[in-house]
């Protein structure tokens, strides 16, 4: 069994963000992170394979080169994943569907059983690979897991879901997006950072995997801060506190 | 001209609230571009949910009732999704940003060869045409996306448009031709383990409580009679659903449910800003902690620095004695 499993940097959520001069994106000195929910996949696509054995695990990174190689190394390989590859790409310009079919590319080429996503990227926040790949490939889908469990050719995954979990049987080969309780990321071994050093990493140029068309079909014109809140008041007690809430509120 | 089509949200048959503000921002679209919108239901035994959203201003509400699409799958909902979307030559589908509409909307952008936006707060007039406004970094920037596709796919976040009023009109109901396909599905609905609770949704009430690992085990016994006596929705920090206090679907935050009720109570909650980018839009926003120096402080209107377990209670027995 092959599985094929997302490695995406993004920006530190806790950093300040600055947009660039043309508000098209940020700018200045961003430290990078790996994406939280791609770890929860990685983790779960190496519990599969410390479980069931005889299952390879392949990281894929898109991204600029140096930087996004760096990070398939440190937050896959180093973890255990068995080989990563990287697509060479703009991550300005690269919107979810243009991800999907760079995926799409990469399963034609690779045909493993079972694509891992994190089911949202904290940078984008457009949870949509996952879902674009199921479709592209013709596959079944799983968003949103919270629990993994694989019974020969079949998964069953629990997704979380409005009003509650629901449960859903899959047959390989089909697309799961990893949800922060699927698991408990492990932390890499100090072995394993060295070990990662000597793994595959295979780099792919865009022209490498011939898309039909490699342009994006949503593009950000304009960035801009959220509106703010004015700052609020301490209230002295519970007394003062229904006090406001019943007179300037007028919400009790 | 355009022609919008709006996904009903419904709980197998009964029509959830959101439907109406993904309604309106199908109207907003429609004005915008001399247009007009349609509804789609989808389900099985669901002529109801059809009949209930007549009064809403579509031009025609389509109803795409299957045994085969019960459940909301992702696969066999695109399907009809996109099909109706072709035969009736809507360029925009849209549906909230609820978990069916996170799951179905991209795979019927594929089908389209459309190009989608997420969790949409408003249209923007820009000089390169209409742009979608969208929350991105957990909400701390907002990015105007373009969709340069014929055909746009867009979920909504309900909780930036109000929902439209009852109108007076009446939509004829079109029962659709689009099917799922028959071929063998790979993927099989097993089962539903729901949250039980009388209290309202809370992706649509006006009042929510939300508490926080600093509750502990008594989570519930501190946060349910603050919810009974403001008829509020409770729910929760992802902290609090980790460690087993609450249930996952009341995560509010980054992650979980997008809430902007009239009075959000934050109890015990530290104010991170993955939680804080489901709930800032709140109108009021109160926050008990006990400690002064936490982020929540920083968005909410009203602080008070207590300790929970002895504020709640009091708070609860306070607004009881008014009532009475
Ligand atoms: C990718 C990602 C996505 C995330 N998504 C979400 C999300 O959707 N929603 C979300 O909420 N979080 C989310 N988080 C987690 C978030 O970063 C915080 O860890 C979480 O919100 C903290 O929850 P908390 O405030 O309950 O816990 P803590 O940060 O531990 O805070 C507990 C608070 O309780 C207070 N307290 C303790 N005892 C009392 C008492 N007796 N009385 C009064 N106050 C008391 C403390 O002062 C403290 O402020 C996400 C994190 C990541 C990495």
């Amino acid at each position: 069994m092959k599985i094929l499993v997302s490695a995406k940097r993004v920006s530190d959520p806790n950093a300040k963000l600055s947009i660039s001069g043309d508000r098209r994106w940020i700018e200045g000195d961003v430290e990078y992170v790996m994406n939280y929910f791609c770890e929860n996949a990685i983790e779960c696509a190496l519990q599969l394979a410390e479980e069931h054995g005889d299952i390879e695990t392949i990281a894929l990174g898109i991204g600029e080169s140096d930087e996004t190689a760096r990070f398939i190394r440190q937050g896959a390989l180093a973890r255990g994943i068995d080989r990563g590859i990287l697509v060479v790409a703009d991550e300005q310009t690269t919107d979810s569907d243009l991800i999907a079919r760079i995926y799409a590319a990469v399963v034609e080429r690779e045909q493993p059983d079972l694509v891992l996503i994190g089911k949202q990227a904290v940078d984008g926040d457009s949870n949509q690979v996952g879902q674009l790949l199921a479709e592209y490939l013709g596959w079944p889908q799983a968003t949103f897991a919270s629990k993994l469990e694989r019974d020969g050719d079949q998964l069953v995954v629990t997704r979380e879901v409005d009003g509650g979990l629901e449960t859903l049987a899959l047959s390989l080969p089909c697309v799961v997006t990893a949800d922060l309780r699927l698991n408990e990321p492990r932390f890499a071994p100090l072995a394993g950072i060295m070990k990662a050093k000597k793994k595959p990493l295979e780099e792919l140029e865009l022209s490498d995997l011939e898309l039909d068309d490699a342009q994006p079909k949503v593009r950000i014109v304009h960035m801009s801060a959220p509106a703010g809140r004015k700052a609020g008041m301490i209230v002295k007690d519970v007394e003062d506190l229904i006090a406001k809430l019943r007179g300037e509120a007028r919400v009790l | 001209m355009s022609k919008v089509l709006v996904i009903a949200d419904h709980d197998h048959g009964v029509l959830k609230k959101l439907t109406l503000n993904t309604v309106a921002f199908a109207g907003h679209y429609a004005e915008k571009t001399a247009g007009s919108f349609d509804i789609a239901v989808i389900g099985h035994g669901v002529a109801g949910v059809a009949q209930a959203v007549t009064s809403y201003g579509a031009a025609a509400v389509h109803l795409v009732d299957h045994p085969d699409l019960a459940h909301p799958l992702a696969g066999p909902w695109a399907k009809v999704i996109a099909d109706l979307a072709t035969a009736i030559g809507a360029d925009v589908v849209c549906m909230s940003a609820s978990s069916i509409g996170k799951d179905v909307l991209p795979r019927v952008a594929v089908r389209l060869q459309a190009g989608m936006a997420s969790d949409v707060v408003e249209i923007v007039t820009t000089s390169e045409g209409l742009a979608f406004r969208r929350p991105m970094w957990a909400g701390n920037l907002m990015g105007d996306v373009i969709i340069s596709s014929p055909t746009k796919v867009v979920s909504v976040r309900s909780a930036a448009f109000d929902a439209v009023a009852l109108g007076a009109g009446s939509s004829p109901i079109v029962a659709s031709s689009a099917h799922p396909d028959a071929a063998g599905a790979r993927v099989h609905f097993v089962s539903f383990d729901g949250t039980a609770s009388s209290r309202p949704d809370l992706a649509e009430a006006s009042v929510v409580v939300s508490g926080g690992r600093g509750l502990k085990d008594r989570f519930n016994s501190v946060m349910e009679p603050l919810a009974d006596i403001l008829g509020a929705a409770i729910g929760a920090s992802r902290a609090a659903v980790d460690d087993g206090y609450a249930p996952n679907d009341y995560q509010v935050g980054q992650t979980g449910k997008v809430v902007a009720p009239q009075l959000y109570f934050a109890v015990a909650i530290s104010g991170a800003v993955q939680h804080l980018a489901g709930m800032k839009n709140s109108k009021v926003i109160v926050a008990i902690n006990k400690n002064a120096d936490e982020p929540i402080f920083k968005v909410a209107d009203y602080g008070l620095v207590a300790d929970a377990f002895v504020a709640v209670p009091e708070l609860v027995s306070k607004i009881k004695l008014l009532r009475a």
